[in-house]
């Protein structure tokens, strides 16, 4: 069985407020990564491919990708503000060119928040998803697969066919750390660069962002000393009791 | 034919409350809406909600659709989208519309803008903001293309009124013998609880990791929620503790709430956490760090033990 992972880099969201945050791995993504290391060393999976797009500089995510474990990476050269469906359009020629059998990805990137190529890719390809997924496990000879889904309601459980798309959430994993020899290993392994006319795919985003501002914030309140005090104000001056 | 296409939710073949916010969005976008509806046996859903000013609702009534499966939904909601010849499909963000959304817009050759939290207009066009890097961002974007896919905060929209003249309900047909059948309902956790739910809840109580464990968590926590006819929350460590269910989680990855009072036990105040709550009225912060950063956007805070100060405020609320 062979496993995608598309990965995306993001500004480091766990930086401290005010350090220029260096590029990380989206942490959903890492999830995805880490799951698919897991389904090979069970003996489910023979080869792990990554696929990010962007500008030479994500090369370094690629790499920490490589030193966690992935056989072989492609970047896609492209450094555009895509949106969520032209990203989704191109993965689905890179899925198409690779054919794997699970696509495995982070439900959201922490950056953009959007949670939409994974799904989006399903629907292009016509394969089934399974979306916010807290546990995978192979059935039928790996035919199936069934899936645990955090949704609003709880957890729920589908199984569905390969090929198919999986998309990760927090609980399903905790990822390792890179260790040095990983790091040895992934200088000699393969990054494939193409770009999106060699892929014969041609997209442009239909959604831009025209501005970026911080939202108002909130401002600290009043510091109480007692629970009185507290249940007065919340019933003389708040009025929610 | 409608312009605008909402997507509501059921949950067992009830409106889900939060869903009809979505009808807001529509009726700022401006010109006619219809709503729809999926399920098995969903007449009386249709019903309640004749009145909110819909030009229709529609309805896509099969066994097949008794369970939300994306791949059999999305189809089925972009046939209808297409046969409105719909400009915009939208529903309230929830775990269903952007499992089952993205996925329709692919199918409609169509793009997407998740959260949608108010309407802008630059350079006389329409423009959507949304929020960004777990809410510390606000960003306006722009759509370009015939029809779009929205979701909006449920939070950020009031719920529409129901004082409208009845609209007709209309059957949605559809070959449900060719929709997609690689996707298979198993199971779903089903917890009985008297409490409301955390995304409609007036007031909500949330405990962070020094809650210790599920029956102090419960006790504090779900104590507190029960004085004050609240819904239980919590962080993303308590939940990883193993302290409360998943479905519990408040922030960035979990639910987004916006009630009148938010009380916050144990919780210092991550991003994370913050992004999901930080349009309550009222937000309550204890804790015995008096540097937690949560009391920087707490309303009211009191800085001191949860064991000795959440009980007697449960006896003085019970006292009231």
């Amino acid at each position: 069985m062979k496993i995608l992972v598309p990965f995306k880099s993001v500004p480091d969201p766990y930086a401290g407020a005010g350090a220029a945050a260096k590029s990380v791995i989206n942490p959903f993504d890492e999830i995805a990564i880490e799951e698919a290391l897991r389904i090979r060393e069970r003996g489910e999976a023979t080869e792990i491919v990554g696929v990010t797009i962007g500008a030479p500089a994500v090369d370094e995510q690629i790499r920490s990708a490589l030193a966690m474990g992935v056989d072989r990476a492609i970047r896609i050269d492209d450094s555009r503000a895509l949106d969520p469906y032209a990203i989704s359009r191109i993965l689905r020629t890179l899925v198409e060119r690779e054919a794997p059998q699970v696509v495995l990805m982070g439900k959201q990137a922490v950056d953009d928040d959007s949670n939409q190529v994974g799904q989006m890719l399903a629907g292009l390809l016509g394969w089934p998803q399974a979306t916010f997924v807290s546990k995978i496990e192979f059935l039928d000879n790996k035919t199936r697969a069934q899936c645990s889904r955090e949704t609003d309601g709880g957890i729920e459980v589908i199984a569905i066919s390969l090929p198919a798309i999986i998309t990760t959430d927090l609980r399903l994993n905790e990822p390792r750390y890179v260790s040095l020899p990983g790091l040895m290993k992934a200088r000699k392994k393969p990054i494939e660069v193409i770009n999106c006319e060699q892929l014969g795919v041609n997209v442009h985003p239909l959604t831009t962002t025209l501005s970026v501002a911080s939202p108002p914030r909130r401002t600290a309140g009043t510091r109480l000393e007692s629970v009185e005090e507290l249940v007065t104000r919340l019933k003389q001056e708040a009025k929610v009791l | 034919m409608a312009e605008t296409l909402v997507l509501i939710e059921l949950d067992r073949q009830r409106v889900k409350r939060p869903s009809l916010h979505a009808i807001t969005l529509a009726q700022q976008l401006g010109g006619d809406y219809a709503l729809l509806i999926l399920g098995s046996g969903v007449a009386e859903a249709a019903n309640s909600i004749i009145s909110y000013g819909a030009a229709a609702v529609l309805v896509a009534d099969d066994p097949a659709l008794a369970e939300p499966l994306a791949d059999r939904y999305a189809s089925v909601i972009a046939q209808a989208t297409r046969q409105q010849g719909a400009k915009r499909l939208l529903a309230s963000s929830s775990t269903f519309s952007k499992d089952v959304l993205p996925r329709a817009a692919a199918l409609l050759d169509a793009p997407m803008v998740t959260d949608v939290l108010a309407l802008a207009k630059v350079d006389g066009a329409i423009a959507y903001q949304r929020p960004m890097n777990a809410g510390s961002k606000l960003a306006t974007v722009k759509v370009d293309g015939e029809l779009c896919v929205l979701t909006a905060r449920a939070t950020a929209f009031a719920m529409p009124s129901a004082n409208g003249a009845p609209c007709l309900i209309a059957t949605f047909a559809f070959d449900a013998a060719s929709l997609p059948n690689e996707m298979q309902f198993v199971s779903r956790e089903l917890r009985a609880s008297d409490r409301p739910d955390l995304a409609e809840a007036r007031v909500v109580v949330s405990g962070g990791r020094p809650l210790k464990d599920s029956e102090t968590f419960e006790r504090l926590v779900g104590g507190l929620a029960d004085a004050l006819g609240g819904a239980v929350g919590a962080t993303r460590a308590a939940v990883d503790a193993g302290m409360a269910p998943n479905d519990y989680q408040v922030g960035q990855t979990g639910k987004v709430v916006a009630p009148e009072l938010y009380i916050a036990l144990g919780i210092s105040g991550a991003i994370q956490h913050l992004a999901g709550i930080k349009d309550s009225r009222i937000i309550v912060a204890i804790n015995k760090d008096a540097d937690a950063p949560i009391f920087q956007m707490a309303t009211y805070g009191l800085v001191g033990d949860l064991h000795q100060i959440v009980p007697q405020l449960i006896a003085a609320i019970q006292k009231t």
